[in-house]
Formats: structure tokens, sequence, C-alpha cells
């Protein structure tokens, strides 16, 4: 909905590329924001990747495909694939619903925690989504 | 927001969009809503109750004056003399060889006159083929643009009927499908035409852009919970459900209405521009036809992907997932001669995704 401000929670992290990190013991989830879902409209698809696949930071692991678009999923740190949200494979529809819920798509553990440094806090994130949007 | 520096026009409705909420995307040169919410939720409001869309991008040019009827037929491959007043036909404009110039509706509103409605993308170019083709005929016909002065709005679905019915002065009923008739909604003074590009029921109203406002509230209010506003974004999801042809997609000057499937809007017997070229492609076969495709699987064929067939290789045109069909659909042009059951591929990001030819429409209404 365009209509009001998108929900970026404090307790994540953040990529350029709109995919969120938030870390969960000894490994991280990941998945899109909701800026990101809102801009892609009804997702249909998503592509998943196999599990134990190791992966560098801004690596394509996968795809989300709307009606109208498509859009790589970029690794936001480095690390090994060990969880995949495989129910997506159904229902698509939860990236739209509960983007930072239901709607997780990976879990990685990283080559290296401190690597989440690198990426954008809340309010980073917020003023970079607002640079593009205006709101 | 702009596409190439260019400033991007605003159709009458652009601050009723903004107010809605509607995310707005450049679209053949004008600043357009392509949802309000979500492509599906209106999607589906359409196929279910009513979806109002506005599509003031398009172009309306009126033939006119004398000679107006046989420059018209000269442009439009369709039979103007079995569209008597008050009919609508859907046609081609085509070139010499054939190839589409656009694909347009045609408006018979008097005895020598007609009114064309035409793409957004292409109202410069079908005005200048218009004097083109004037110019060789010598004719004296008078071509008027009244594209910026008229509103178009598309109300479709199964409520759209009642809901028009009900705004009509009393005793007028809507036009039947490809009828039109000059009207008021209200006391809106309108052009009411029984078409759409939906694949529903419904109704496109032509309307002042001055009053364009007024007639978008009214519907508005009048249909309550009934009508949704809806955005491109489902127009094109509906369309391709429907197998109706997008100019720049199916259509454009490389391709022409045989290749198209669009035979029986072409009355290969009149004196239209392309039609000799036309009628030696109805003769010999044409080379590629516009295919319907159902891929197995979720991911969605776009425009421009490869298609592999056992006689040959083809390129979808259109590609979405169907939200009524449920189902990833495509279109897209493959050598001649495959027929419905066939199987075929459609290569994803490099991946081989198998698909069956199917007949199309995708989907069909069931008449009430």
């Amino acid at each position: 909905m365009a209509d009001h401000e998108y929900d970026i929670p404090d307790d994540c992290q953040y990529t350029e590329s709109d995919e969120w990190v938030r870390v969960d013991g000894a490994i991280v989830r990941v998945g899109i924001t909701d800026y990101a879902q809102s801009e892609l409209n009804d997702i249909v698809f998503v592509e998943l990747p196999e599990r134990g696949r190791q992966i560098e930071r801004g690596e394509a692991f996968g795809v989300v495909e709307s009606v109208k678009a498509v859009s790589d999923l970029l690794a936001p740190i480095a690390g090994e694939i060990s969880e995949v949200h495989s129910g997506l494979s159904e229902h698509p529809e939860w990236l739209n619903e509960d983007p930072y819920g239901r709607g997780w798509i990976i879990a990685l553990t990283p080559e290296d925690m401190e690597s989440l440094d690198g990426l954008m806090s809340a309010a980073e994130y917020r003023a970079h989504v607002k640079a593009r949007s205006g709101k | 927001m702009s596409e190439g520096g260019a400033p991007l026009a605003r159709t009458p409705l652009w601050s009723r969009h903004v107010d809605a909420g509607a995310k707005l995307v450049p679209f053949a040169g004008f600043e357009m809503p392509v949802s309000y919410r979500s492509i599906a939720e209106e999607h589906r409001a359409v196929r279910a109750r009513a979806g109002l869309f506005d599509v003031s991008h398009m172009g309306e040019l009126r033939v006119r004056g004398p000679g107006a009827l046989e420059l018209a037929q000269a442009l439009f491959t369709n039979d103007l003399a079995g569209a008597p007043e008050g009919r609508v036909r859907y046609g081609l404009l085509c070139l010499e060889d054939g190839g589409v110039v656009d694909d347009v509706t045609l408006y018979r509103t008097g005895p020598g006159e007609v009114l064309f409605c035409v793409n957004a993308s292409n109202i410069a170019a079908d005005r200048e083929w218009f004097h083109t083709t004037r110019a060789r005929m010598h004719s004296r016909a008078e071509i008027v643009d009244e594209s910026e002065a008229t509103g178009l709005l598309a109300l479709q679905g199964p409520a759209a009927l009642p809901l028009v019915a009900k705004l009509l002065p009393a005793g007028e009923r809507p036009p039947r499908p490809w009828h039109f008739a000059p009207t008021r909604l209200g006391d809106l003074p309108v052009l009411l035409s029984r078409t759409g590009y939906t694949g529903e029921d419904g109704v496109e109203i032509f309307v002042d852009a001055g009053r364009a406002g007024a007639l978008w509230d009214l519907l508005r209010d009048a249909g309550g919970d009934g009508v949704v506003p809806a955005g491109l974004g489902a127009r094109d999801t509906l369309r391709t459900e429907a197998a109706l042809p997008l100019y720049g997609h199916e259509l454009d000057r490389a391709h022409d209405p045989i290749e198209a499937g669009l035979e029986r809007f072409v009355a290969l017997d009149r004196p239209f521009t392309g039609a000799p070229a036309l009628r030696a492609r109805v003769q010999a076969g044409p080379r590629r036809r516009l295919l319907g495709l159902v891929l197995e699987g979720r991911a969605v064929a776009r425009p421009g992907f490869p298609i592999a067939t056992e006689l040959g290789d083809g390129v979808v045109t259109s590609g979405t997932f169907g939200p009524t069909v449920d189902r990833s659909i495509a279109l897209g042009y493959a050598p001649a001669g495959l027929w419905a059951g066939a199987r075929a591929r459609v290569e994803i990001r490099g991946k081989p995704v198998p698909c069956e030819v199917v007949a199309t429409p995708f989907y069909r209404r069931k008449k009430g």
C-alpha cells in the first residue's frame, strides 16, 4: 500500500538492494523488505536456492517474480545457506503479506558475523527508501 | 518523474489517483496508475464485481467532412459498410506490406463521420499516417485530434452493466455489445460504448476532459464497494488472460494481422491499405503464428524470452501469472503449424521450462 510509511523494523539490518537480515543465534535470516514487496506488487513466484550452497556477498541466490517484474535476490553477506523456506514455493504471497515474518527466504550461517557491520541500520535504510520513494 | 527527460502528461484524473494512493508509473508518455493496492486484488475485483479504469491516455481521432468514409475505409482493415451509425468495430491500421501501424476501435458516429480510438503510444504516428493517406488519396476529409479534450473511463466486470443502467436516464437501456450511444450518466453527457479490454462485460465511457473527474466520482459513489479502482497492472493481466493483443507486444510494424490471428477483423475484399499484401499472406499461409502457452510451474515468461518448438524457434511477446486462471501464461510467435496440445519450452533465465500450446483465450467469461 502506497499511502503509509513502509515497515522497517529496528531489529533488522538492510542492503541497498532491499534485503533484510535478522540475527537469530548463530544464523541470520534473510528476506526482502516491505518496500521491496510493495514495489514488486503481487509476488507469484520465488526461485529458491539449494541448501548447503556457499554464497558470496552480493551474489544472486534466487529470484522473486511478481506479475509485473522480476528481481534477483542478492546475498547480504557471505555464508552457507543452512535453511531454505520451501513453503514459499506454494505460498509466494507470504512475501507480500508478512515480509519480515512468514516471508523469510533463507537462513545463512555467516562466514564472519562481523561482516554484518557493513549493512545498513533501520535508520539508514529508511533514508535510503525515502531518497527513492519520497516517503 | 520523466522518461528520457520529456515531461510526462497527466490525465484529468491524475489527482484522484494520487489521492487514492496509486503507484504511478510512466506509460506511453503519461504518468499512469499501475495499481492502487494490489494488481491481483484489482484483477479479481474486475472478474467478480467491477473495476474502474482511467484510460484517458488513449487517443481519439475524428475523421469527418467530404470523403471521410473513403479515407476511413482506406485506413481500416475491417468492413466500414457493415458498421452503421451506433456500431463499434475493432480493426487494424496497416502499412502497404501489411505491418500493423496500430490496432484501434472505430466508432461510426454519423452517416459520414467516424471516431477512431487509438493507443496512447501511437497517437502521433497514427495522426501522421492518417495525413499521409489523406494526401495520397487527395482527400478533403478533416482529421481532428480530440485526444487531449477527451477523458475515457472503463467500467468492467459483472456489476458494470447493472450500475450503468441505474445511472442512465429513465427508460434508457445500455447499448448492446459492440454498440455505443450518446447519453447521460447522472447529469453528465457521455458517449457510452459496450466494449472493453478485460474479457468481462462492461463499458467504456468517453467524456469531456473537464467532466472526467465528476464521472469518476459518480461511478465510485454509485458503485460503493462493488466498484474498485483498477490500474494498468490489472488491465494487463486481464487482457493477457483474455488473449487480447497489446500494441508493441503482439502487434507492431513487423507483424501483420494474419500472423496475429486477427483474420476476423480483416475484410480482405475491402479497399484498405495493405489488403493486397494480406490477401497474398492468407493465400501463401503465414510463416509464423501467435500462440497461447501455459507453462509448468509459476515462473513468468517475459517478452523476448525464447520459445523452442518441434518446428523451430519463437519468441514470447507477453507473459504473466494469471490471477484467475492461476497459471503462468504467455503469448508468443512461433512457426505456423503448431496446434493446441503441442509441447514446447520457454527459456527462462537460461533454464528450459516445459509448456503446452493451448487454444486462446486462457480465460473465457461464463455468459449469464
